[in-house]
């Protein structure tokens, strides 16, 4: 639904610019939500503003929906631009209007008659909860309620796509939870294909398919969540199960080791004393429920070098288990 | 001197106030009124053609924009530097060509329009320019056309600005409204001078004094009180100069210019 093609961007010129994106190519499916992570300043902004094209790539190439962007006339892209929704940090809502007033912007902008905008208002209102706040002024809401009038806002006129740049970073977790199940369910019942960008490794973990990580301006890793967990090294993986940081005690070997799927239930550190008569630390353990499948990450310590573990480290990995060796003493 | 004893004293006195209020009224109201046509889109116009703004290129060229930009700031610079005595002496042939004559209230209404354009549109300028970016971005994300953005967003959001300035503009209108009485554009300043300076009449000039002073306080009034129905940026009242305080103490500033 939405195809990035190999696009750059930077800004300033000569000795003094600096790089925001360098070839970035991704590609999110249709019904997709799709986030991608990275730190302030690692160019996911402009990434996402790029979509629409309120930031124009230097290089590359946007599609959405099967139409290029990049190549369209400005009054071309004025109307693409209707089918892609955005939401934005700061809610950027007219202090001017109502909530109703605000939804109906989007629908003033592309033509509808009066009644129908009503109607439609209404409509959408309801379906993100604020039929009651319909006559508030944006001054009178609190963050949660702005961006769900933001949302309103973005799906009025049936977009395919919505963006969300940041769209819960303003907010408490609790209200960023509600949001994200806002957006989750709009993505499930609209079949609106999602991109969002966040620093916050929570909101992938909550509520995307698939993730990429965004570092310099470069896409570093992408994937499906479910593939990336099993993937050996993955960064982002690693930040999905936070463990903490490792400090390796001699005479030790250290495992993590990520059950995703069928194995998550199996009773591995039971197996490993009883088959390999190991005496098994844990040092740490996350469960996270990942695309509806519950996956985990568990840091075990074995008493031992590697090869007095290597018996057992095959066995866990003939299971279909992926292990990752952290550290061992020779 | 005029003779206060006389009979005729206060239905004169009376009549001439009331025909030099009348006058005045008329020039401020159709100064105003030019002033807010060209001054507005003028306005604007500085906001958008610089770096970064909605008619960054007009007509597809960025020197374009840049060159309306400066041509545009130079002549509001230049229409605010002029005092407004030299100005007003200065486009008399421009203003007997627009009215056919340089005498008379009618004729006062193209100087006080051209002194208060350049003005209002500085206010309109820093009133646009305080509408958050974030506002025009959402709306070229749904897609809005560059005029439905200036009439849709940049207009609602910076109007409770925009109305404070002009109720400075007002103010300064009838300021120099009064100045054109002394070259015979008759209202108030021209009962000021005839009969209050000219012929010594203490209740003449206090007369104008406490009139002007009548009008302004009620313009101010009814301009601040909109601005504050306006502002929705919070829901207490009496917040429109703090929320915009950039904005007012810039308009403090522009409001201090050569008045002879």
């Amino acid at each position: 639904m939405i195809s990035i093609r190999s696009i750059s961007k930077s800004f300033g010129s000569g000795s003094s610019a600096t790089v925001a994106l360098d070839n970035v190519s991704l590609e999110v499916a249709t019904g997709e939500m799709y986030g991608v992570v990275g730190q302030s300043g690692a160019g996911k902004s402009t990434l996402i503003r790029s979509v629409n094209l309120l930031e124009r790539p230097d290089a590359g190439t946007i599609r959405v929906a099967g139409r290029e962007l990049t190549s369209m006339s400005a009054n071309e892209l004025r109307v693409a631009r209707q089918g892609i929704g955005m939401i934005f940090q700061h809610f950027n809502l007219l202090s001017s209007r109502t909530v109703q007033g605000n939804v109906e912007l989007a629908l003033e902008v592309i033509g509808v008659d009066s009644r129908d905008r009503r109607a439609r208002a209404a409509e959408i209102l309801e379906l993100v909860g604020l039929s009651a706040k319909s006559a508030a002024y944006p001054a009178q809401l609190s963050g949660g309620q702005k961006q769900r009038v933001g949302i309103a806002r973005a799906l009025a006129a049936r977009p395919t796509v919505l963006l969300s740049d940041e769209a819960t970073s303003a907010l408490d977790p609790e209200t960023t939870r509600s949001i994200l199940q806002l957006l989750t369910d709009i993505n499930r019942e609209l079949g609106l294909t999602v991109l969002l960008i966040t620093h916050e490794m929570d909101v992938v973990k909550s509520v995307c398919h698939s993730a990429a990580l965004l570092e310099a301006g470069r896409i570093v890793e992408q994937g499906k969540l479910v593939e990336l967990i099993s993937t050996p090294g993955s960064r982002l993986a690693r930040d999905l199960f936070p463990l903490g940081a490792y400090q390796h005690r001699p005479g030790t070997t250290a495992l993590d080791i990520t059950f995703s799927g069928g194995n998550a239930d199996r009773p591995v550190i039971a197996q490993l004393a009883r088959d390999h008569a190991i005496d098994v630390s844990i040092l740490g353990a996350a469960i996270e429920t990942i695309s509806g499948n519950q996956a985990g990450r568990t840091r075990l310590e074995l008493p031992g070098d590697l090869a007095t573990n290597s018996a057992a480290i095959d066995d866990l990995r003939s299971q279909g288990l992926l292990v990752e060796i952290l550290g061992a003493s020779a | 001197m005029i003779d206060t004893s006389s009979p005729t004293f206060w239905p004169d006195l009376f009549k001439v106030l009331l025909d030099g209020t009348g006058q005045t009224l008329y020039m401020v109201f159709f100064a105003l009124v030019f002033t807010i046509i060209i001054g507005l889109p003028l306005g604007i116009l500085l906001v958008g053609t610089e770096r970064g703004g909605l008619f960054e290129r007009p007509f597809g060229s960025r020197t374009a924009g840049r060159i309306i930009n400066r041509v545009l700031d130079f002549v509001v610079n230049l229409g605010r530097s002029i005092p407004f005595i030299i100005l007003m002496i200065a486009i008399i042939p421009f203003t007997r060509l627009v009215v056919g004559t340089f005498i008379g209230s009618t004729a006062a209404i193209v100087p006080l329009s051209i002194v208060a354009i350049p003005f209002f549109a500085r206010m309109v300028e820093i009133s646009v320019k305080e509408v958050d970016a974030g506002l025009t971005e959402a709306a070229h994300s749904l897609g809005a056309s560059r005029w439905q953005i200036v009439r849709k967003v940049l207009i609602p959001e910076a109007l409770p600005g925009m109305l404070l300035g002009l109720a400075t503009t007002v103010t300064s209108i009838i300021n120099f409204s009064a100045m054109v009485g002394t070259v015979a554009g008759g209202g108030l300043g021209d009962v000021a001078v005839r009969y209050g300076y000219q012929r010594y009449s203490t209740i003449h000039m206090v007369g104008v004094i406490i009139i002007i002073f009548i009008i302004v306080m009620i313009l101010q009034g009814i301009a601040t009180h909109f601005a504050r129905r306006f502002a929705r940026t919070s829901v207490t009242r009496g917040t429109v100069r703090a929320e915009a305080s950039p904005a007012a103490s810039a308009r403090d500033a522009a409001a201090e210019r050569p008045t002879a």
